[in-house]
């Protein structure tokens, strides 16, 4: 399949940072054009286009938008710009190449909701891209393009860019909403979703960054032609980030639909050091793991899904023969466990007893018991947890022990690690 | 330690941007931090009476994110990464050296006051540079031993000649001296 890059098609150019740079590229012609039409058919293009959603669930955008009650005011945009999940690097990347494309998204989608009042909601980390979104803010409101009545359609924007505090749950769109009125992070109950009751109880919407980045696009090109791109549930393209044992680990667009295989072997250049595939994880850390069998999946929602795994928010991070798929799960499982908020029970409880089972089979203390005490833990957790966090922690596990049991039982038979000749000081 | 008044008057300012005052809670924190290197009860306290609010809930939000430190760490902030992807590059044998290279351990400050580090298993958003580490909060990418001596050195030169601070965002009041700054509190 041919590579069509849509959103990262003028990262080449230099000092596409600046405004007047982005603009030379196309950049905020969408935005313009958006404001000539009405909301309601902006609303219309964005559904027929099939945009889905690119932060993990793939939930229709155009349909989320239309959520919103009929005249129910204010009413907000947030821009989840909170990527946190481990494997995942593509949010931090379209910041720092192009903020205002990000921006330009912002406001399109802001004007199809009729909000007058939108925020970005980045994480604490990413410093030096938060600083560039407000550089972006501040050339952007100069320009007109955020203000009161821009160019003089009668339209008033304003953008708030808002800091994270370290939180991986906030990227969840409840907690994060929760975390923007000044609490904790913590997940509210759905229904009511935040299309009802959102932000400050008012109807809001939360989109991604990668989702944004391609309204401009839409808007200039028609829904008709994004459709055309991609699979038929899949319209477009995707950022993928490829990272592990790679030669070139990095982040790739490719069209929905391209082979996995493509992107390892011709993006990544194949497994690093000639050493054969083990495993991989398309999704990030929450996803479970896929074979060398299953390389000729395509690179979307559904055939991923088919396939036992999930595409989530566009990792794809690959393991070679010498991985210790025991440790590797280990690393995913402390981390749920250190970002579970500590809200619903089977997540804090269940996070932290798989963790301290995790600790002993790679210190060799685990008995041949706790394989399926590792199963019954996770069965406790996945769908019994207040939010997906919950049952993210569990997928990646549970798939593990599916196909590497072998792993486990040697960890346990040889007291330790088959993979590493010295004993592993305890991580994080 | 009262607020500077520059800070003071920030916070103030926040809390009329938001619909909401709560919502300059997070932000009047990061200006807190910015100014005095940590989070002390006296600066939450003095941050509730800027917005109106009680100081428990300064207090309830404060200490619900990793990034607000609660105790004065070294002048730099040094942060690897052992997540799975990082693993997967050498993450292990990179904070391995680190900490040899420090001479603490992790969660140490370095005995000139110099560097604090700790390793993280919270990604940090650079699987694909790995392995990686944040310094005060830039990427410091495909870490080799030689680029992990050549960074410590420049931590270490003396407090006048360190390395710039990242442009200042104009949201954030300006920190006046290096003094002690980031860390994380228990999480």
């Amino acid at each position: 399949m041919a590579i069509k890059p849509l959103v990262t098609k003028d990262f080449a150019t230099e000092n596409l940072v600046q405004l007047k740079v982005y603009e030379r590229t196309g950049g905020y012609t969408g935005y313009k054009k958006a404001l000539e039409m009405q909301p309601d058919a902006l609303v219309e293009e964005v559904k027929k286009s099939g945009l889905r959603g690119r932060g993990g669930a793939g939930f229709p955008t155009g349909n989320k938008w239309s959520f919103l009650p009929k005249g129910v005011y204010p009413r907000y945009l947030v821009c989840n710009a909170d990527e946190s999940e481990p494997g995942t690097f593509k949010d931090r990347y379209l910041i720092e190449k192009s903020p205002h494309q990000v921006l330009e998204g912002i406001l399109i989608a802001s004007y199809a909701i009729g909000c007058n009042l939108a925020f970005i909601y980045i994480r604490g980390e990413y410093l030096p891209q938060h600083d560039a979104l407000e550089t972006a803010i501040a050339e952007a409101r100069e320009a007109g393009y955020i203000g009161k009545n821009v160019f003089g359609k009668g339209y008033d924007i304003d953008v708030i860019l808002h800091r994270g505090a370290g939180a991986y749950i906030c990227g969840e769109e409840t907690a994060l909403l929760t975390s923007l009125e000044g609490y904790r992070g913590e997940p509210r109950l759905k229904p009511p979703f935040p299309a009802i009751k959102g932000l400050y109880g008012k109807p809001t919407v939360v989109n991604n960054v990668e989702t944004v980045v391609n309204l401009p696009h839409i808007v200039n090109n028609g829904a008709d032609w994004f459709k055309s791109i991609g699979t038929p549930t899949g319209a477009g393209t995707r950022v993928w980030c490829m990272s592990g044992h790679v030669n070139r680990p990095g982040n790739y667009e490719v069209e929905n639909g391209t082979p996995i295989r493509e992107l390892i072997e011709e993006h990544g250049g194949g497994v690093w050091k000639n050493r054969k595939l083990k495993a991989f994880q398309p999704g990030g850390a929450s996803m479970m793991v896929l074979l060398p069998e299953h390389l000729d999946v395509g690179l979307d929602f559904d055939a991923i899904a088919k396939a036992g795994s999930l595409a989530g928010a566009g990792a794809m991070v690959v393991m070679d023969e010498t991985t210790c798929m025991v440790d590797a799960a280990r690393r995913y499982v402390k981390f749920f466990h250190h970002e579970s908020c500590g809200k619903c029970t089977p997540c804090r409880e269940g996070t932290f007893w798989m963790a301290n089972i995790f600790d002993a089979m790679e210190a060799g203390e685990a008995k041949p018991a706790d394989i399926d005490l590792l199963l019954e833990i996770g069965y406790g957790i996945d769908g019994r947890s207040f939010c997906p966090l919950g049952d993210a922690s569990t997928w990646f596990p549970r798939s593990v022990i599916k196909f590497f049991r072998d792993e486990f039982q040697q960890h346990i038979a040889e007291k330790g690690c088959p993979f590493k000749k010295q004993p592993q000081e305890a991580v994080a | 330690m009262p607020l500077a008044k520059s800070t003071a008057d920030h916070i103030k300012d926040l809390a009329q941007r938001y619909p909401s005052k709560q919502s300059a809670i997070i932000p009047a924190l990061w200006a807190v931090q910015h100014e005095q290197g940590y989070v002390t009860p006296e600066a939450m306290a003095e941050i509730a009476e800027h917005l109106g609010l009680p100081a428990s809930l300064i207090e309830a939000t404060a200490s619900f994110y990793s990034m607000f430190l609660t105790k004065p760490e070294g002048r730099h902030e040094v942060v690897i990464c052992v997540n799975a992807p990082c693993m997967l590059r050498g993450a292990d044998e990179m904070t391995a050296y680190l900490g040899r290279a420090l001479g603490v351990r992790d969660g140490g400050t370095t005995a000139d006051g110099a560097i604090t580090w700790h390793s993280t298993i919270e990604c940090l958003g650079a699987c694909g540079g790995a392995p990686m580490m944040q310094v005060d909060h830039q990427f410091e990418e495909n870490l080799t031993e030689e680029r992990i001596d050549a960074i410590i050195e420049r931590l270490r030169q003396p407090v006048a000649v360190a390395a710039p601070a990242p442009a200042a965002a104009s949201e954030r009041p300006k920190r006046k001296a290096p003094a002690p700054r980031r860390t994380r509190s228990e999480s």
